[in-house]
């Protein structure tokens, strides 16, 4: 491998923002320190504020700037309607997509495009990696809940496809066919008046003692805390690492990602936890339950 | 096996022995097991099979005319995975009717050194979709999947049109209201998550406080439910906890409940399903052999009577009893919550 700087990646937005601010948000971002922008809908069918073809046309605006556009799938397919939705990203002929289901890899393999293995395809070990390689892999995404010893393990046996690594946000943890922000609002599903809309780093659930715990997110339930990968950035790139992810949140986001460039490029930086929703937390890197906050070691109650 | 060919096989769970007997003997078509080791998803202590006791197992089942799966259906984890090849090897070398695999490397694995070895694809490789199932079917060979539980009656109907992979589905038993195998709650909270360790909330982590007025329900240190003195209390399994959002306390992800298909039966034979799945290895054998004898009657009935088909009390009282937090729901296939 080479020692080049680990790359940063900006990851596919897991909130639900108005289409104006999304529009501002990446036409900024595109002038950041960024290898990768990941663009695209991954979590729920029903946002539809930029729609599958708003989204490649974005993507082929910002592909001009030379840098990696990638066009993100959503993860839960269930349908004909979200199988319609991924055809006409994969159609795009051109940009890369980053693929969340089998599905979407099955697609992006019969187009001859390359793809992305996102990190909910379940990647754990080397045979895994190599059948999605063989489809047209070129890149893959960490399991979240995976530690730095099991993926260097990988990845000494497998340098290659390049891996990227969830390196800062709230971890997206969980999937469901259900809506726990029309949940929370007595709504149905299919009348969820976009609730989502208000919340644009989602809402926070505590525990009944009051700790911040999980994030909602409609249908994605998230981590209450931000992980920040930040202080491992260079045990990163030693375990053989290529990319670290940022994933997009509504306040902060160039700050964060310029203060990964400077890490990155072996200069010092904040530790942006004024920009962490939640606190900070890296557990599942340091092989223990993700919720462990820096510096610190796992709850010794079990 | 039942002499209705058209009815869907029943297939229940067998977390020792004594539940596989209390399977066959109450009617399944088909038990499942795993074996005393992380590479399956009830990895919990004092359950599952070694290879003796697995042989004894399919044995009685075999006699009687039933057949026996066998689940690898947690991620093989790292660079070493041995332990998960040496499952699949040895589901080979038992003979069972088909192993349960979740990982598509495993199943690479399975498909070149036995490809006598029928494939499942297990509710934890999270196909939901017909383009995820076809494409396990062509590099693969799979036989079969098991939809997660979030697809609607018609989004399975869609899915066993355009498939010729045979579909089963879940139908009664404790509810995983996230997408099996794209959930990481309880990693996040323990460090061992269903896909990594096969469990979910595990009880070493779990601790119960008695308070003056209240029980609390830890799972490693974090508070997931607090009952008042005369609240029946649960298990903590994270997702089913009261929290707080916003200002209100309540089930923020889901209420403790058991999905129960069975008045849905006339329509899951109608649209095609291949199998009904019991949840519930973690069960005792009392839980498998009164809901293994419901649902045979049940199915039998539905098979017998389409559309003038009705639960009848009986059946549902045997269900009720063994029923999470003492509710059951037709959960994603008719959405009420849609």
């Amino acid at each position: 491998m080479t020692q080049a700087n680990l790359k940063l990646a900006l990851g596919p937005l897991l909130f639900f923002w108005p289409r104006e601010k999304v529009m501002t948000f990446y036409r900024a971002a595109i002038e950041w320190p960024l290898d990768t922008l990941y663009l695209g809908e991954v979590v729920c069918g029903r946002r539809q504020q930029l729609r599958s073809r708003d989204w490649v046309a974005l993507a082929q605006e910002l592909a001009g700037s030379g840098k990696e556009i990638v066009l993100s799938c959503q993860a839960l397919i269930e349908g004909e309607s979200d199988l319609k939705r991924l055809k006409v990203l994969v159609d795009n002929g051109e940009l890369a997509i980053e693929a969340n289901d089998l599905g979407a890899a099955k697609l992006a393999r019969d187009h001859g495009l390359p793809f992305i293995a996102g990190p909910h395809l379940n990647i754990y070990n080397g045979e895994t990696l190599a059948v999605l390689a063989r489809l047209g892999a070129r890149r893959w995404v960490a399991p979240l809940e995976m530690s730095r010893d099991m993926l260097a393990g990988i990845l000494a046996a497998a340098p290659a496809p390049e891996c990227e690594v969830f390196a800062w946000g709230r971890l997206p943890l969980a999937l469901s066919a259900r809506c726990f922000t029309a949940r929370h609002f007595n709504l149905k599903k299919d009348s969820c008046e976009f609730r989502c809309m208000e919340h644009p780093d989602g809402l926070t659930l505590k525990t009944r003692e009051g700790s911040d715990f999980l994030t909602i997110n409609g249908i994605e339930t998230m981590s209450g805390a931000t992980q920040s990968l930040l202080p491992h950035l260079a045990d990163m790139r030693a375990s053989g690492v290529g990319r670290a992810r940022i994933s997009p949140q509504a306040e902060h986001c160039e700050e964060i990602v310029r203060t990964f460039a400077a890490v990155a490029a072996g200069q010092t930086g904040s530790d942006l936890s004024a920009c962490a929703k939640g606190g900070l937390v890296d557990g599942y890197w340091r092989g223990q339950a993700g919720i462990v906050k820096l510096g610190e070691t796992q709850n010794a109650s079990a | 096996m039942p002499s209705n060919r058209t009815l869907p096989e029943l297939v229940c769970p067998a977390g020792n022995l004594p539940a596989l007997k209390a399977a066959v003997d109450n009617g399944a078509d088909t038990v499942y097991l795993g074996l005393k080791n992380n590479t399956n998803a009830r990895n919990f202590a004092g359950l599952n099979f070694d290879a003796t006791s697995a042989r004894e197992g399919i044995r009685y089942a075999r006699e009687r005319g039933r057949h026996v799966l066998l689940a690898i259906n947690t991620y093989a984890q790292g660079a070493d995975i041995g332990r998960w090849r040496a499952a699949i090897d040895e589901a080979a070398d038992l003979g069972v009717d088909a192993v349960i695999v979740a990982d598509i490397g495993l199943m690479d694995y399975a498909a070149r050194r036995h490809p006598d070895l029928r494939l499942h694809m297990s509710v934890q490789g999270s196909a939901t979709n017909y383009e995820a199932i076809n494409l396990a079917h062509e590099l693969f060979g799979i036989r079969r999947a098991v939809l997660p539980r979030v697809l609607t009656l018609d989004q399975v109907r869609h899915v066993i049109e355009n498939t010729a992979v045979e579909i089963e589905v879940f139908g009664f038993g404790s509810l995983c209201v996230m997408v099996e195998g794209r959930c990481l709650l309880s990693s996040y909270a323990t460090g061992e998550s269903p896909n990594t360790h096969g469990v979910c909330s595990p009880a070493r982590f779990v601790r119960w406080e008695h308070g003056a007025e209240s029980l609390d329900a830890r799972l490693n240190g974090i508070l997931i439910d607090r009952y008042r003195k005369d609240e029946a209390a649960g298990y903590p399994t994270l997702c089913k906890g009261r929290f707080q959002v916003a200002d209100d306390t309540y089930y923020a992800l889901e209420e403790p409940t058991s999905l129960n298909v069975m008045e849905m039966l006339p329509q899951l034979i109608e649209i095609g399903v291949a199998a009904i799945k019991v949840e519930g290895r973690q069960r005792s054998p009392a839980y498998t052999a009164q809901v293994t004898r419901a649902l045979r009657e049940a199915l039998d009935a539905a098979g017998r009577e389409g559309s003038r088909f009705t639960v009848r009390p009986g059946w549902q009282q045997a269900l009720a009893k063994v029923s999470e937090g003492q509710q059951q729901t037709l959960g994603a296939y008719s959405r009420p919550w849609k």
